[in-house]
């Protein structure tokens, strides 16, 4: 490949600074967290109480929340890891962007898990009298062996990328290159370097995979091991897997459109791209509507008497609105837009991923909080505020605080490093020249 | 049906002492009852907490100290009683809806307003049946779920048969209550609001008091009672001689009035399990409401149907 042609490539690819647009959307973003952090400093002082999650409903939009978030961080695995394995060569430029997505999600699971706990200041207790029959036990074992995994799969890929920047002859700015120096100035680009750092992203891709399993399983079974109609389900496990996907590979779609254009990246990012990533969501749309007809028909054939209320609920009764708008955007609409092959063009598919990420958002509301609001015993001897449940503005300020900390660890990311693997897509380019 | 004189004898007791027991004043604390006659009034008055969990006044001459009761370490708590097994029985037929049970258990327990740990259920178990009162308590699962689940051993079993909550290890995440299919659990959401005598109470597993904000509270089967050789609040609160408790091992179980053999009970007047199908293997059983002493009337459809 010709030198001019690698420069390009360098040229297009190297981070670089918001412009106005930048700007405008990172003062969004830490505006948004500030405006949750300043309701969690009110719920840390007066207590749980300012959430609207009483005895009844005793978990709210943070729980649903952090089951959105352990979902969405499963595509690092299916995009790095699945793909990767099963040779398939056009998903490289979509690692990072599913990797750095990862990273930033199980972050704020962690973190939102924290908020939800009555007292955060005892989180220690956990590793002191930690006991492993508890799934809550299992969920920080697996989540923190994830996180740093897919740290791992995060930094080893950047690390020619690194060597790269820092050879660059206009520097972006002293604070990055040192930064740039500390990660990756240990790597020459020998070969006995590539090869070993190859083998390594090859070992953590298998290992991953079992991992992003056992994460959203072990969170399907926080409610799966109860006994609660709604929750007491065998289809538990898969049903949350699959729609982790679904909502995860949606999100990429969605950063691929957004960063596409943001940085102009036609040429690397392209329509292609979007076409079997579209592809791939119909195909796990599909697969998520199947486990989720498994999920509510077969208890609604028989309509056990603690069920019944349930899931009555859902189709018809108060929480009918949410459920049929979830099932619609996250699976159905997407499916009939994505069949097409006008579909599956850039804009088109980018809105399909925002119907999927919205729609999954409000199905893990709904995988929470229904089933609370009918327990075995009928609610009784409790306040009128006991028995309803809407999140107040503490509980959606810290919601899309979250939220917002998520886009804003993706933003700041792909101001620092390269977004598209440059080394990768150089290697790729000079196969392809030398076939 | 036999009753156990001893025993009966030994509650009876008890539930003399309980009227005389005082708690909240902690050096010095209760005074035997026949001491008071012979002691003349000094005209110093302290303020006491009375078993209602109302501060009276009282002249300090008459308060004797008893030997110290050992505070129970948190250990012991855990370990819970030498050679007994709980048990509580609850007569549906006798019930009327007095609420009694539940107003001295939020009352001794300080139970934040409007929640409460006894919940007394208006039942209809199906169109045709007979509606009925279910007073419920923490069923003190042999197989408890909520332990199962619980990440820090802050809910745990004890030999003795009780579930109990450490509110000093608690971090609040509330899995218990998602986990408890008798919706039996509480949760302080807020700073609990208790007179300043009681907050400043150490806390025990044993008294669930002082509640804490962030953790978990529920029914305790007043252990603390039953070290004290005393029964729990709401056994000693009905009128009605609803709830019978006592000891498995000892297969008596009590009101303060009536004793009976506890498996005679069960076996004579039929009685079973809330939700046996889940196989939490509960330690509180139901004598069903059959030849009732009460018509059942619920006072709040009443209301609602002259409402509307
Ligand atoms: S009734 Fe609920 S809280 Fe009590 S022991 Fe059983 S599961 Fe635990
Ligand atoms: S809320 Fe407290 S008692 Fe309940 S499971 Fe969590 S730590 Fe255990």
């Amino acid at each position: 490949m010709e030198n001019l042609a690698k420069q390009k490539v360098i040229q297009d690819l190297k981070p670089q600074q918001f412009g106005k647009r930048g700007m405008i959307w990172v003062g969004i973003l830490l505006f948004i967290c500030a405006v949750g952090l300043f309701a969690y400093i009110r719920q840390l002082s007066k207590g749980l109480v300012v959430t609207s999650m009483r005895d009844y409903v005793s978990w709210g939009i943070y729980i649903s929340n952090f089951v959105f978030f352990v979902a969405i961080s499963l595509v690092g695995s299916l995009i790095t890891a699945v793909l990767r394995l099963s040779d398939v060569h056009w998903s490289t430029p979509l690692t990072r962007i599913a990797e750095i997505i990862a990273v930033a999600a199980i972050t704020f699971a962690s973190i939102i898990i924290v908020v939800d706990m009555g007292r955060p200041e005892r989180f220690y207790n956990l590793f002191l009298h930690g006991r492993l029959q508890s799934p809550i036990i299992w969920d920080v074992i697996v989540i923190t062996t994830y996180f740093f995994i897919s740290m791992l799969l995060l930094y080893f890929p950047l690390l020619p990328d690194l060597n790269i920047l820092m050879k660059l002859k206009e520097k972006t700015s002293k604070g990055l290159d040192k930064l740039y120096s500390f990660l990756g100035s240990f790597w020459k680009n020998t070969p006995g370097q590539i090869k070993i750092n190859e083998r390594a992203i090859s070992i953590l891709s298998i290992t991953i995979i079992p991992v992003a399993f056992s994460i959203h399983t072990v969170t399907s079974w926080l409610f799966a091991t109860t006994y609660r109609p709604g929750w007491d389900s065998t289809n538990f496990g898969a049903y949350f897997i699959s729609g982790a996907f679904l909502v995860g590979a949606g999100g990429v779609v969605v950063a691929m459109y957004v960063f596409r254009k943001a940085y102009k990246l036609e040429n690397y990012i392209k329509e292609d791209h979007f076409d079997k990533m579209g592809k791939v969501l119909v195909m796990l749309a599909l697969l998520y509507l199947y486990f989720n007809i498994n999920e509510f028909l077969v208890p609604a054939f028989k309509m056990k008497k603690p069920e019944e209320e349930h899931l009555v609920g859902l189709f018809t009764g108060e929480f009918a609105p949410i459920f049929w708008f979830a099932i619609f955007t996250a699976m159905i609409i997407p499916i009939f837009i994505l069949l097409f092959k006008k579909g599956r063009k850039p804009l088109p598919a980018f809105i399909a991923g925002c119907l999927v990420v919205i729609g999954s958002w409000f199905k893990r509301y709904l995988i929470v909080t229904p089933t609370l609001l009918h327990p075995f015993l009928p609610m009784q001897d409790v306040p009128d505020s006991y028995r309803h449940y809407f999140p107040s503005w503490e509980e959606w300020a810290i919601a899309m605080g979250s939220l917002a900390g998520v886009l804003l660890i993706i933003t700041i990311f792909a101001r620092i490093f390269p977004i598209i693997p440059i080394q990768e897509t150089i290697t790729e380019i000079e196969e392809h020249e030398n076939v | 049906m036999n009753t156990h004189d001893t025993s009966r004898r030994e509650f009876l007791a008890a539930s003399l002492l309980a009227g005389a027991a005082l708690a909240g004043c902690n050096t010095k604390n209760p005074f035997e009852k026949d001491a008071a006659e012979m002691v003349n009034p000094s005209g110093e008055m302290v303020k006491l907490l009375s078993v209602d969990g109302e501060v009276i006044e009282i002249d300090k001459a008459f308060l004797k100290p008893v030997p110290h009761l050992p505070a129970v370490s948190n250990d012991a708590a855990r370990l819970g009683i030498g050679n007994k097994k709980f048990v509580m029985v609850i007569d549906l037929s006798r019930c009327k809806s007095l609420k009694k049970c539940q107003s001295a258990c939020n009352h001794m327990h300080h139970v934040h307003p409007g929640q409460n740990w006894i919940k007394v259920y208006p039942m209809q178990d199906a169109e045709h049946t007979a509606p009925y009162w279910q007073p419920t308590t923490c069923m003190h699962c042999d197989e408890p779920p909520c332990v199962k689940v619980c990440p820090v051993d802050a809910t745990f079993k004890r030999q003795d048969g009780i579930v109990l909550i450490d509110s000093d290890r608690c971090i609040g995440c509330r899995f218990c209550m998602a986990a408890c299919p008798y919706s039996t659990r509480v949760f302080n959401w807020e700073e609990p609001e208790m007179e300043p005598e009681i907050a400043a109470q150490p806390y025990s597993c044993e008294s669930s008091v002082p509640q804490k904000k962030g953790t978990v509270g529920k029914c305790d089967f007043c252990p603390d009672m039953a070290r004290k050789g005393e029964l729990p609040h709401c056994v000693s609160a009905c009128p009605n001689g609803v709830f019978l408790f006592g000891d498995m091992l000892e297969d008596s179980v009590t009101n303060g009035a009536e004793t009976f053999r506890f498996s005679d009970l069960i076996k004579d007047k039929a009685g079973y399990r809330l939700m046996e199908d889940l196989g939490t293997k509960p330690s509180v059983y139901y004598l069903p409401p059959v030849n009732r002493n009460f018509p059942f009337e619920n006072a709040e459809t009443k209301e609602e149907a002259k409402k509307s």
